[in-house]
């Protein structure tokens, strides 16, 4: 078993995957003989083949319609779409279709298939490679969106999304792609989706996030340690539905919760959770939710994405002004 | 300078407005067992057509599409399908639906905003009703894929609309059934009409069907007032589909006699003359004269057969008004697989009886 970072592990998930399951099949541009832009399905053209390995014309939209059709026959289609900055024409297919074939139908066709593609700023690309509107997803009855911040979660969890019989929008961090090395094992053995994950337990206050914008939430975590603050770090990891037991169950703890995203405010996850609390854990808070979150500007280019990214020091600075109140 | 490519658009029609024979006919022609059964279906889709406006009128479904004048084009569709092949329809394909397993009940329920009307399993592959124009092509490729992929000898058959065809999805979709060489045969639906916006101006293209040869699959256009003609090229372009041969694009020309929908009205846009000029063009009269001409129809069967029509139609009705009344959690439990935990309060106000209470106060 050897180290790997995030995106080897979506690779593995994806291997692993294409072994055991003879109705998968993996669709989206530049994936096969170039392995993807950033290398997740490296691989996967040489040992499954032109049938199963499909690199597709140059158009988001059908790429998905296809992947639609092809669950709906009970195949089981892995697309990639480039960046989330390219997805917007796959929302027809996703809002439209792929969230309701099962409701439509009354069960009768079903659309058991994954929407891969990275999110997230820091990788110092053109306009619109930087975009992280998991929200949009994320408010559409019928679909699962998943964002995993590791490697070991992005194989557990993309073997789940793959097996979910339901679609599953399954958002890959690409800052952190390679930011990290973990041992994976092989073992295919999913993880559940429906739940989040606490990576640090503490007492004093719950710190909320998912994706790349763990890494700055465990630092602030870890300098909390230092100044005597015990932080708990829970992985939202599923975006939809989100696991609001496990975050109640926190904040009853500590009394005190601080929200980290990396996507603008207005509408986002981050609204859902602090609302969510505000209706079903009020009466445990000792001080008001705060969010650490992207501006509701447009995603600057690079030149300024360090203002716009939440950064550990905004994280601490939200975590005292939390902690101020008795 | 060298010519790059040059194309031609074939049109085909056996039979003018008139019913009379123009050239050869195929051997269909003579198969009286055939043409009774798509005349069969033109006129029970006529009639249904006819009943569900007037369930539309008196409040019994919500808006209603007719397909009105276009009835060859289903029922040649339907007629040249395998039970094993799948359709992937848009909202317009009344009489297509009625040659599969759509029961007149089901598309009632559906019009009637009941989403049962899409369930009945015996559907099998058959997709739903699509309401987002043109969404469902791209779909039909990733379904003709599937069948490909399992070396099943299905094809795919999609329908749409001229309208449809100036989106982008549709392009998208060729294009992908030609580089893949998929088995999928798309049908357009020409009835010169997109709600209010005439063919006119849907393109510049002189046909919808040349629109095929930049996917780099064949395109015809067909009389589709020609019940003949529709079967005839229809079902050779499944069988083509079907031994390995690709796809091909099918314009259907006719045209909408019917409002767009039991929501629109129709005289705002076009003139009553060009209307009447159409009805001399429509379907079900041109079959039944040729049928006539050729001794394999009288009137006497016609009229034995629109009785049967209506007591089908009318016992369907029955069916679909006696249906038990969807049950409000409903909503929920077709969504996923299984019920997310979050889901499960809002399902319990549902069943609680709450909900319906409040929106029943306005
Ligand atoms: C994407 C989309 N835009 C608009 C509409 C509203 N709409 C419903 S039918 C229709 C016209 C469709 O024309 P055509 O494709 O020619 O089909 P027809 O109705 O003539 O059968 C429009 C604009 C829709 N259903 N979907
Ligand atoms: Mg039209």
């Amino acid at each position: 078993m050897t180290d790997i970072t995030l995106v080897e592990a979506v690779n593995l998930a994806l291997m692993h995957e294409m072994a055991r399951d003879p109705d998968m099949v993996v669709l989206g541009q530049d994936i096969g003989i170039n392995g993807g832009v950033f290398r997740a399905t490296v691989g996967l053209l040489e040992k499954y083949g032109e049938e199963r390995v499909l690199d597709t014309p140059l158009a988001e939209n059908m790429i998905v319609g296809a992947a639609v059709g092809m669950a709906a026959q009970g195949l089981h289609p892995v697309a990639e779409i480039q960046f989330m900055g390219f997805i917007y024409p796959t929302i027809d297919q996703m809002v439209s279709h792929a969230s309701r074939l099962r409701n439509r139908t009354r069960g009768r066709i079903t659309c058991p298939m994954v929407l891969r593609a990275p999110y997230g700023g820091g990788i110092h690309a053109p306009e619109h490679h930087s975009e992280s509107t998991e929200a949009m997803f994320a408010h559409i009855p019928g679909l699962r969106v998943v964002i995993p911040s590791s490697p070991t979660r992005a194989y557990g969890l993309l073997l789940a999304a793959i097996r979910n019989p339901d679609p599953v929008v399954f958002l890959e961090p690409k800052r952190v792609y390679r930011l990290m090395k973990q041992a994976v094992e092989d073992n295919g053995e999913a993880l559940p989706l429906d739940t989040c994950f606490v990576l640090r337990p503490g007492s004093d206050i719950t710190l909320v996030s998912w994706g790349a914008m763990l890494h700055e939430t465990l630092q602030a975590a870890e300098q909390l340690a230092d100044e005597g603050i015990d932080a708990e770090v829970i992985d939202l990891a599923t975006i939809k539905p989100i696991d609001m037991q496990t975050i109640l169950e926190s904040v009853g703890r500590t009394g005190r919760c601080v929200i980290v995203q990396e996507a603008a405010r207005t509408c986002s996850v981050s609204a859902e959770i602090a609302a969510r609390l505000a209706e079903e854990g009020l009466m445990s808070l000792f001080a008001p939710i705060r969010r650490v979150t992207g501006f509701d500007t447009v995603m600057p280019m690079f030149r300024l994405e360090g203002h716009y990214m939440p950064s550990t020091e905004r994280i601490l600075s939200a975590v005292r002004q939390t902690m101020e109140f008795a | 300078m060298n010519q790059a490519i040059t194309f031609n658009i074939e049109s085909h029609r056996f039979l003018g407005p008139d019913g009379q024979p123009e050239g050869n006919l195929p051997p269909l022609a003579e198969d009286r067992d055939a043409l009774h059964a798509l005349y069969r279906n033109m006129v029970l889709t006529r009639l249904y057509d006819e009943r569900a406006i007037a369930l539309q009128r008196t409040g019994q479904i919500g808006t209603f599409a007719s397909s009105l004048g276009q009835e060859a084009i289903g029922a040649g569709v339907g007629h040249a399908m395998r039970p094993e092949d799948i359709i992937i329809p848009s909202f317009r394909e009344n009489g297509a639906l009625l040659f599969r397993h759509f029961r007149i009940r089901d598309l009632l329920l559906y019009w009637g905003g009941d989403e049962r009307g899409m369930a009945n399993p015996e559907l099998g592959d058959d997709f739903p009703i699509c309401v987002p124009i043109s969404t469902h092509t791209t779909q039909a490729a990733g379904v003709a894929f599937a069948v490909k992929y399992r070396k099943q000898p299905r094809v795919v058959v999609c329908l749409l609309g001229d309208g449809g065809t100036s989106k982008g999805d549709f392009y998208e979709a060729i294009n992908l059934a030609g580089m893949w060489h998929l088995p999928l045969v798309f049908v357009i639906n020409n009835n010169q009409w997109a709600i209010s916006v005439p063919r006119a101006i849907q393109t510049r293209s002189e046909t919808l069907a040349q629109k095929a040869i930049a996917a780099g699959i064949p395109g015809l256009q067909i009389d589709g007032n020609d019940a003949l003609a529709v079967r005839h090229f229809v079902a050779e372009a499944i069988e083509t589909a079907r031994n390995g041969g690709g796809p091909t694009v099918i314009e259907a020309l006719s045209y909408r006699l019917c409002h767009h929908t039991t929501a629109d009205d129709a005289t705002r846009y076009r003139s009553d003359e060009e209307l009447q000029a159409h009805w001399k063009l429509e379907p079900v009269a041109r079959l039944k004269r040729f049928m006539m001409n050729a001794d394999m129809w009288s009137e006497s069967q016609e009229d034995e057969l629109i009785r049967a029509c209506k007591e089908e139609i009318e016992q369907e009705v029955r069916h679909y008004l006696d249906s038990e009344p969807p049950k409000p959690t409903s909503m929920f439990d077709s969504l996923y697989a299984e019920l997310p935990g979050e889901l499960r309060d809002q399902r319990r106000l549902v069943e609680s009886g709450v909900a319906g209470k409040e929106s029943n106060n306005d």
